[in-house]
């Protein structure tokens, strides 16, 4: 039990997989225009990733080691196609201002990375606790972007205007420069956070 | 088709449309192998021509295998193997036949796989109708556009080391807002159009 908080820990803060290890960068500056979009991409990469990671290491004993990247990706592939179809049926919307991401989320390196450097070595269950952390901290590290991003740029949280007329949101911040910008912002401002806390535990020691 | 029209085409993948600046597609590399001019380089020269060879040989497979047989929605899973398998053949034939190039561009070949860019370019080509010259040119120019951005980048990035920032930005954040500031200078090509 200890371990599966230890693991949520990690995935959503201290080895946050776009904030810390900087993996799946350009599904994340592209996807964060809106909160929405932000969120139905966190979500439906969460997805693949817990399926992709329990399929990986159910299989990890039959995969030959040295065609294990190949296998994995069409592993990954299968999952993705399934998702942007499902997607495409049942959500139109998001399936449509996501556009081309979605069938990319097969090159997130997020998906690839954790498969390498967890579900090959680790049990079903664990892997797929694995998969839920991370994607969750994906998801949040998303939510934020797009909430500043969103807020800034279209004046808007969720699709409802809060500006009340009294600022003229910066369009800027909705185009590719803002997501340049806000991420750099937002890391900086985790390593900011970092630095804090450990110079705090070096001084009490 | 005229000449007009493919370089139109050109001209808007490489500047308008840049994969890196406008569209984010191929970002892991641009923030990861820009850290110095030569290895920047040597990305570059593998991307253009996995991405020229990617362009041409998703197109045949996508109009004469998957669109004969019905089979459209494996398209994401077929592509990525072409790819895969393309960027192994490459790796295996610059080994043989060149061996100084393989050896400059080291392991820069391998991650060729997971760089969205090359993906995205087969994807968008089926999306936007190309014929197969068409897609070929889409497919060199917006490698030539990822090329442009990341070799502008890698140029900044070098000097970046002398100037002086708050110690939060260290590493990437910095990196990002220099990210930022280019990608502004080439929201000025957005609008632009030849020939249309």
């Amino acid at each position: 039990m200890k371990e599966t908080i230890q693991q949520f820990k990690n995935g959503i803060w201290y080895q946050n997989p776009v904030l810390v290890l900087l993996l799946g960068m350009c599904s994340t500056l592209a996807t964060t225009t809106s909160v929405i979009n932000g969120l139905g991409m966190g979500v439906s990469t969460t997805i693949v990733l817990i399926c992709s990671n329990v399929v990986i290491s159910l299989l990890r004993k039959v995969i030959p080691n040295q065609i294990r990247i190949a296998s994995y990706i069409v592993i990954v592939a299968g999952f993705v196609s399934a998702i942007d179809m499902l997607l495409q049926a049942f959500l139109p919307d998001i399936s449509n201002s996501l556009g081309i991401f979605i069938p990319l989320i097969v090159v997130n390196c997020i998906i690839l990375a954790r498969a390498e450097a967890f579900a090959s070595k680790n049990g079903p269950f664990r892997s797929a606790i694995d998969g839920l952390s991370m994607g969750i901290g994906f998801t949040f590290a998303l939510f934020i972007m797009s909430t500043i991003r969103e807020i800034l740029g279209n004046g808007s949280f969720l699709g409802i205007d809060i500006t009340f007329g009294v600022y003229q949101p910066a369009l800027l911040m909705i185009m590719p420069v803002g997501g340049f910008l806000t991420l750099g912002c937002v890391i900086a401002a985790m390593q900011k956070i970092s630095n804090r806390s450990k110079e705090k535990g070096g001084s009490s020691k | 088709m005229s000449f007009t029209s493919l370089f139109s085409i050109a001209l808007g993948a490489i500047l308008v449309e840049n994969y890196i600046l406008v569209q984010f597609l191929g970002i892991c590399p641009f923030l990861g192998v820009s850290k110095k001019t030569d290895t920047a380089f040597g990305m570059s020269m593998a991307v253009i021509f996995v991405m020229a060879v990617a362009s041409a040989v998703t197109w045949l497979v996508n109009n004469f295998l998957l669109e004969r047989l019905g089979l459209q929605f494996m398209q994401t899973v077929a592509f990525i193997l072409v790819i895969a398998a393309l960027v192994q053949f490459v790796e295996m034939f610059l080994q043989k036949a060149m061996p100084a190039l393989y050896q400059s561009l080291g392991i820069y070949l391998p991650l060729i796989t997971t760089n969205c860019a090359v993906l995205g370019v087969a994807l968008l080509n089926v999306q936007s109708g190309y014929n197969f010259i068409e897609a070929v040119i889409n497919g060199t120019a917006a490698a030539v556009g990822f090329s442009l951005a990341l070799m502008l980048f890698a140029s900044i990035r070098e000097r970046l080391e002398f100037a002086e920032y708050p110690k939060s930005f260290e590493g990437f954040p910095i990196a990002l807002i220099t990210a930022a500031l280019l990608a502004i200078s080439f929201m000025g090509f957005s609008g632009l159009e030849v020939f249309k």
